[in-house]
């Protein structure tokens, strides 16, 4: 279905927006109704569009959060506070408004149903929304692989989707996810307070015997010291797939 | 009189809306529109005074001791570079504008390296089309008019240091007419072949030439 989609001109559409939810107080998610939407696999990205009334437009890409099952396409996005964009999705954008969208973009970081090997997923922020996108998808599948979520986060609050991660975890269909928190130790914390390192990798990676499928997404720093840290732990670089945004808060760059 | 006059309005309305014109974002005004010179972002861009990283996969780590540069494929002796010698050549400083596919564009990088052109100077082919091939087994495929006369480099010093590794170091492709994909970090060598092969991410959902001006992002595009 997207596969094929691919193939033609990714047209630019305008595509309402559904509903708002505020995920964290600097990230909200934002779910289009997209009318000619031609499916998407779990991970892909999309760009987004803005046209100011003298015609001057910028565009920028984020990371589809919503699985391909989805009626919504959903997007996760981080206010920066600098930034051109994302203050204006995450701040002005109302629901009923519409913003032009083109996409699916990107074939490599991609988990398709059906994939057996065991996951690792990696999420540094806001880089958990592609692998958001995949751990839905996987948990409406018949035969999943076993998964590993570590995902690091500023504080307590600033967790994206914790509770939604609480009851996929709660489905017992082997998915376990880590916690490390890099600003904060909050009281009865069980996850782990500190940066990424290897003895954290160590804990939660699988061992490479099992031939894993990595996916690495988040800041750049943090994408480079986690992929670093799986080849030193005998992973094989292909089996680690990443994507990286830079302080601009788009995919990739 | 007046209902041909509505008409005509009614007609330059619809034409308009054909091609997707009048699209205006409710609220939205832009922040850097101040940033560029006019004409100088492609269409789509965005300037940034970061450099941002766009990678498949972990970043290799090389060593220089093993490190070879080599041009093969359609050539009757295929042509190898140590570190050693590569580093010998005559180079040359080259400020240029660069635009990656993401959207991000940085005017006026500064980098030195050796021109594509003193590479092939001896290099007799019938081949049309180049494949670059990096450390870690990423590829890239470009005509090689596009590596010839100026357009091309390959640069292992970036703004006067030893280019990162996360930025393709210790030498990388710069085709900067090109979106940044299509200059290969951790270049290993140039493929020659009479035919065109389609590189990683050309496979993987993005245009198979990659002209900025020309907004070639994708496939289809």
């Amino acid at each position: 279905m997207a596969g094929a989609a691919l193939l033609g001109r990714l047209t630019w559409q305008a595509a309402e927006l559904a509903e708002l939810m505020r995920e964290t107080p600097r990230v909200s998610s934002l779910f289009f109704n997209v009318p000619e939407w031609p499916g998407h696999l779990a991970g892909q990205h999309i760009d987004v569009r803005l046209t100011a009334e003298d015609g001057y437009q910028t565009e920028r890409s984020y990371s589809i959060a919503s699985p391909p099952e989805a009626r919504l396409v959903e997007l996760t996005v981080e206010r920066l506070d600098d930034g051109e964009v994302s203050p204006y999705l995450v701040g002005e954008l109302k629901v009923g408004d519409k913003v032009e969208l083109r996409g699916p973009i990107g074939l490599h970081f991609v988990w398709r149903m059906g994939d057996q090997q065991p996951m690792l997923l990696i999420a540094g922020g806001s880089g958990i929304v592609p692998l958001m996108a995949m751990l839905r998808h996987r948990a409406l599948g018949m035969h999943k692989p076993p998964a590993r979520l570590l995902f690091s986060s500023r504080t307590y609050a600033d967790i994206i989707y914790r509770e939604e991660l609480d009851r996929l975890v709660a489905m017992n269909d082997g998915l376990t996810v880590f916690h490390t928190l890099t600003r904060e130790k909050p009281d009865g914390w069980k996850g782990f307070t500190r940066r990424l390192d290897a003895a954290m990798v160590k804990e939660v990676a699988w061992p490479k015997e099992e031939t894993p499928a990595a996916f690495v997404c988040g800041p750049t720093p943090f994408v480079e010291a986690a992929a670093d840290l799986l080849v030193a732990a005998g992973y094989d670089p292909l089996w680690v797939k990443t994507e990286r945004f830079g302080p601009t808060g788009t995919v990739g760059g | 009189m007046n209902v041909r006059k509505t008409r005509l309005v009614l007609r330059l309305e619809k034409r308009d809306n054909s091609v997707g014109m009048g699209f205006v974002s409710r609220g939205f005004r832009g922040k850097r529109r101040d940033d560029a010179a006019p004409g100088r972002l492609p269409p789509g861009q965005y300037l940034t005074n970061d450099y941002p990283v766009l990678s498949a996969g972990p970043t290799p780590r090389l060593d220089l001791d093993k490190w070879t540069f080599s041009i093969t494929g359609e050539i009757d002796s295929p042509k190898s570079w140590t570190w050693k010698e590569f580093t010998a050549l005559p180079t040359e400083m080259v400020t240029k504008d660069i635009h990656c596919v993401t959207k991000w564009s940085k005017f006026d990088t500064g980098w030195k390296g050796v021109s594509l052109d003193l590479l092939f100077k001896d290099v007799e082919t019938a081949a049309e089309h180049t494949t670059q091939v990096s450390y870690g087994g990423y590829t890239t495929n470009l005509p090689l008019e596009d590596l010839m006369d100026g357009k091309a480099w390959i640069v292992y010093e970036y703004d006067g240091a030893p280019l990162h590794p996360e930025h393709g170091g210790p030498a990388r492709m710069l085709v900067p007419h090109l979106y940044f994909w299509k200059s290969a970090k951790w270049i290993r060598e140039i493929r020659l072949e009479k035919e065109d092969h389609p590189g990683f991410w050309e496979t993987n959902g993005y245009h198979n030439y990659g002209d900025p001006w020309r907004e070639q992002r994708y496939w289809g595009d």
